[in-house]
C-alpha cells in the first residue's frame, strides 16, 4: 500500500471529509491502487514542456467594473438551513 | 410512425404542419415516462405541470406564426444544469434539497427557443463515473439489457433517448460523459470544443475539462440542438467568442476527399475484437463515401487515463470545497463546532466516490506532493495536446472506437475504480486538448449497441455533424430501437 491510515486522516482532514473507520480501510486500499495507477506519469520525458492550465492560450477576460447583479438575498436564502436577519448561521465560532 | 418514435427534426416538421399539437406530444412522452421510469430510473424529477404549461404556449406560439427553432419540442436536462424553481440534485445527497434559483445558459437559451423540458435525468453523482452507479437515486438501467449499465456519467439522459422516452437530452462530457453513453445505448453524442458551449449554471466537476453538449438519435439533430446552445456568454469566464455556424446548413454537403485519422493505437490490446470490427466497417463506409484513410500516430495515448486522474480530481477537490452546509445543501445536525459541521455535512452528503475523487484531488495538490504529481499532469497533459495538433495537421477527423467494450453489466466494475476508469481511455484525449468528439451508433455486439468515435480539430464541430450524418444517410444503425421500448 502506498498511503497509510495515518497518510488518509491527514488528506480527510484538508478536504473537511468525516470518514466512518469501514471507509478509512476502503480509501487505504482503493485511493493507493489510484496513486499507484498515476505514479506511470513520472515516466514520462517532459523536459522542457510547459504546463498546461487550459485548452487555449486565452487569457482571462476582463469585463466593465459596472453593477450587474441585483440584490435578492431572501431568495437566495431560501437554500439555507439556517438563517437569521439574512445571515447564515453557524455554530459558535469563539467563546 | 408514433410520435415517440420519431427524431427531433421530424417532430418539429410534424409540428410545423399541424399534425399533431406540443400539448399531444408531450402528453405521449409523460406516458412513456410513466410506463418506464420504474423500470430505467433515468428521471430524478418529471415536471410534468410545467411541461405541459411549456407545450401550451409553445401550441399559441405556433397558432400565432411565432416560436424559435425548438419550439414545443420536448427534452430533458442532465440534473447537472440548474434550473430556476426546479430540484437541481447532480444525483448527490448534498443536492437533495437543493432548488435552484437561477436558470443556466443552456436551459435559458433553450427555453428561449421554445423547447419543453420533460424533467432533469439521472446521472453519476456530481458527473463522477461511467456507469451511473454513483447516483444517489441508484442505477440507470440500459434499455439494450435491463442488467447492463446505460454508460456515464450522462447515463439518464443516454437511456432515456434510447428508450424513446425523449427524442433528446442534453449531457454533460469531463472525461467521455456523453459519448460513452451514448456509444452504449446506441445514441448519437457530442461534445463541442471547449468554450463553446456556456458553462455557466452547470455544476462544476473539473472547470478546464467540463463542456456541456446533446445525446440524440441523429446526428441532424444534434446540429439542430447544438446551433441553439452555442456560442459566447459573458456569464462564463472561459466561453469563446467566435461566431456560431449553420451546423444543419451543411449536412449535405460531401465527405469526398476528407481526411480520416485512424490511430495506431486505438487498435492495440484492450479493444474488443468484435468492437474493433464494427469500428473498422463504419470506416469503409466512410470511405465509400470519398473520405481517404490517413494512420496516425498519438504516442501519449497510454497516458491520458492517468493524467485525467490527476487533474480532474485536483479541480473537483477545489470544486467541490464550496459545498459546506452553510449556504446551501446538505447540513449534519447538531454540529459541535465549525469543523464538525464542515466535515460531517461533507462525510454525510457525497458518496463514495465524489470522496475518492475529492480525496486524490487534495492529496496530488498537498505540499510536497504537486510538483510530481499536478504539476507533471499538467505538463503530460500538454504532451497529449501536441500529438492531437501534429495529427490534425495531416487529417481533418480521427475515426476509432468510443470505448473498449459493448456496455458491461452494473456491478460489473463498481469495486475496481481503476477497471472503470479505463472505460474512458478513447475519449478522454479530447477532454484534455480540449477538442470537439462524438459518438455514432455503428453496429452491434451481442446485441449491445457500438459506437464509432470521432475527433475534430478546435471548432470543428460542422466538420464531425456532416461527417456522421452522411454516415447515417448510408446506414441506419441510428434507427435501431430496443425491443422492449417499441
Amino acid at each position: 500500500m502506498s498511503l497509510d491510515k495515518k497518510q488518509i486522516e491527514h488528506i480527510a482532514l484538508l478536504a473537511r471529509l468525516k470518514l466512518s473507520d469501514e471507509e478509512y480501510a476502503e480509501s487505504v486500499e482503493k485511493l493507493s491502487k489510484i496513486v499507484d495507477f498515476v505514479a506511470q506519469l513520472s515516466q514520462a520525458d517532459t523536459t522542457g514542456v510547459v504546463p498546461m492550465a487550459h485548452p487555449f492560450d486565452a487569457a482571462q477576460r476582463l469585463r466593465p467594473d459596472v453593477v450587474t447583479e441585483t440584490v435578492e438575498r431572501d431568495r437566495y436564502q431560501e437554500n439555507a438551513a439556517a438563517v437569521s436577519d439574512g445571515l447564515y448561521l453557524v455554530p459558535k465560532v469563539l467563546d | 410512425m408514433a410520435l415517440h418514435l420519431q427524431t427531433l427534426t421530424e417532430l418539429a416538421a410534424g409540428l410545423a404542419n399541424r399534425e399533431f399539437t406540443s400539448v399531444e406530444l408531450t402528453e405521449v412522452l409523460l406516458a412513456r415516462i410513466a410506463e418506464h421510469n420504474d423500470t430505467l430510473n433515468t428521471f430524478v424529477t418529471v415536471t410534468t405541470d410545467a411541461a405541459l404549461a411549456a407545450a401550451a404556449r409553445a401550441d399559441d406560439a405556433l397558432a400565432a406564426g411565432k416560436g424559435g427553432v425548438l419550439n414545443g419540442l420536448p427534452i430533458i436536462h442532465k440534473d447537472i444544469f440548474c434550473t430556476r424553481g426546479i430540484k437541481t440534485s447532480c444525483g448527490s445527497k448534498m443536492l437533495d434539497n437543493f432548488i435552484s434559483p437561477y436558470d443556466a445558459t443552456v436551459v435559458e437559451r433553450m427555453a428561449a427557443a421554445g423547447a419543453v423540458i420533460l424533467g432533469k435525468s439521472n446521472m453519476d453523482e456530481f458527473a463522477m463515473g461511467s456507469s451511473n452507479e454513483t447516483s444517489y437515486i441508484g442505477p440507470v438501467r440500459n434499455p439494450w439489457n435491463l442488467e447492463c449499465s446505460p454508460g456515464g456519467s450522462s447515463g439518464g439522459s443516454s437511456a432515456a433517448v434510447a428508450a424513446r422516452i425523449a427524442p433528446a437530452a442534453t449531457g454533460t462530457d469531463t472525461g467521455g460523459s456523453i459519448r460513452q453513453p451514448a456509444a452504449l445505448t446506441g445514441t448519437v453524442g457530442i461534445k463541442p470544443t471547449y468554450g463553446r458551449v456556456s458553462r455557466y449554471g452547470m455544476i462544476a466537476f473539473a472547470s478546464s475539462l467540463d463542456q456541456a453538449g446533446v445525446i440524440t438519435r441523429s446526428a441532424e439533430d444534434a446540429a439542430r440542438l447544438l446551433g441553439v446552445m452555442a456560442g459566447f456568454d459573458e456569464r462564463d469566464s472561459t466561453s469563446i467568442d467566435k461566431p456560431v455556424p449553420d451546423y444543419v446548413a451543411s449536412l449535405g454537403d460531401s465527405i469526398k476527399g476528407l481526411r480520416v485519422g485512424i490511430v495506431r493505437q486505438h487498435f492495440d490490446q484492450g479493444l474488443d475484437d468484435e468492437c474493433g470490427a464494427r469500428v473498422k466497417d463504419a470506416i469503409a463506409v466512410l470511405e465509400s463515401l470519398g473520405a481517404t484513410t490517413v494512420e496516425v500516430d498519438l504516442p501519449n495515448l497510454d497516458l491520458s487515463v492517468p493524467t485525467y486522474y490527476v487533474v480532474a480530481p485536483a479541480e473537483c477537490s477545489s470544486n467541490l470545497s464550496r459545498f459546506d452546509g452553510v449556504r446551501f445543501g446538505h447540513r449534519a445536525e447538531n454540529a459541535v463546532d465549525l469543523l464538525d459541521l464542515y466535515c460531517r455535512s461533507r462525510g454525510e452528503g457525497f458518496g463514495d466516490e465524489v470522496k475518492r475523487r475529492i480525496m486524490t484531488g487534495t492529496y496530488v495538490l498537498s505540499a510536497g506532493y504537486y510538483d510530481a504529481y499536478y504539476l507533471k499532469a499538467q505538463k503530460v497533459r500538454q504532451l497529449i495536446a501536441d500529438d492531437f495538433k501534429n495529427a490534425f495537421a495531416d487529417v481533418d477527423v480521427i475515426a476509432g472506437p468510443t470505448t473498449p467494450t459493448p456496455a458491461f453489466k452494473l456491478g460489473e466494475k463498481v469495486d475496481d475504480p481503476i477497471l472503470m476508469y479505463l472505460n474512458d481511455i478513447y475519449t478522454i484525449g479530447a477532454n484534455l486538448a480540449g477538442l470537439p468528439a462524438m459518438s455514432v451508433p455503428c453496429g452491434f455486439v451481442d446485441d449491445l449497441p457500438v459506437g464509432l468515435h470521432l475527433v475534430g480539430a478546435h471548432f470543428a464541430e460542422a466538420t464531425l455533424l456532416r461527417c456522421a450524418h452522411q454516415y447515417q444517410q448510408q446506414t441506419d444503425w441510428h434507427t435501431a430501437c430496443p425491443a422492449a421500448f417499441r
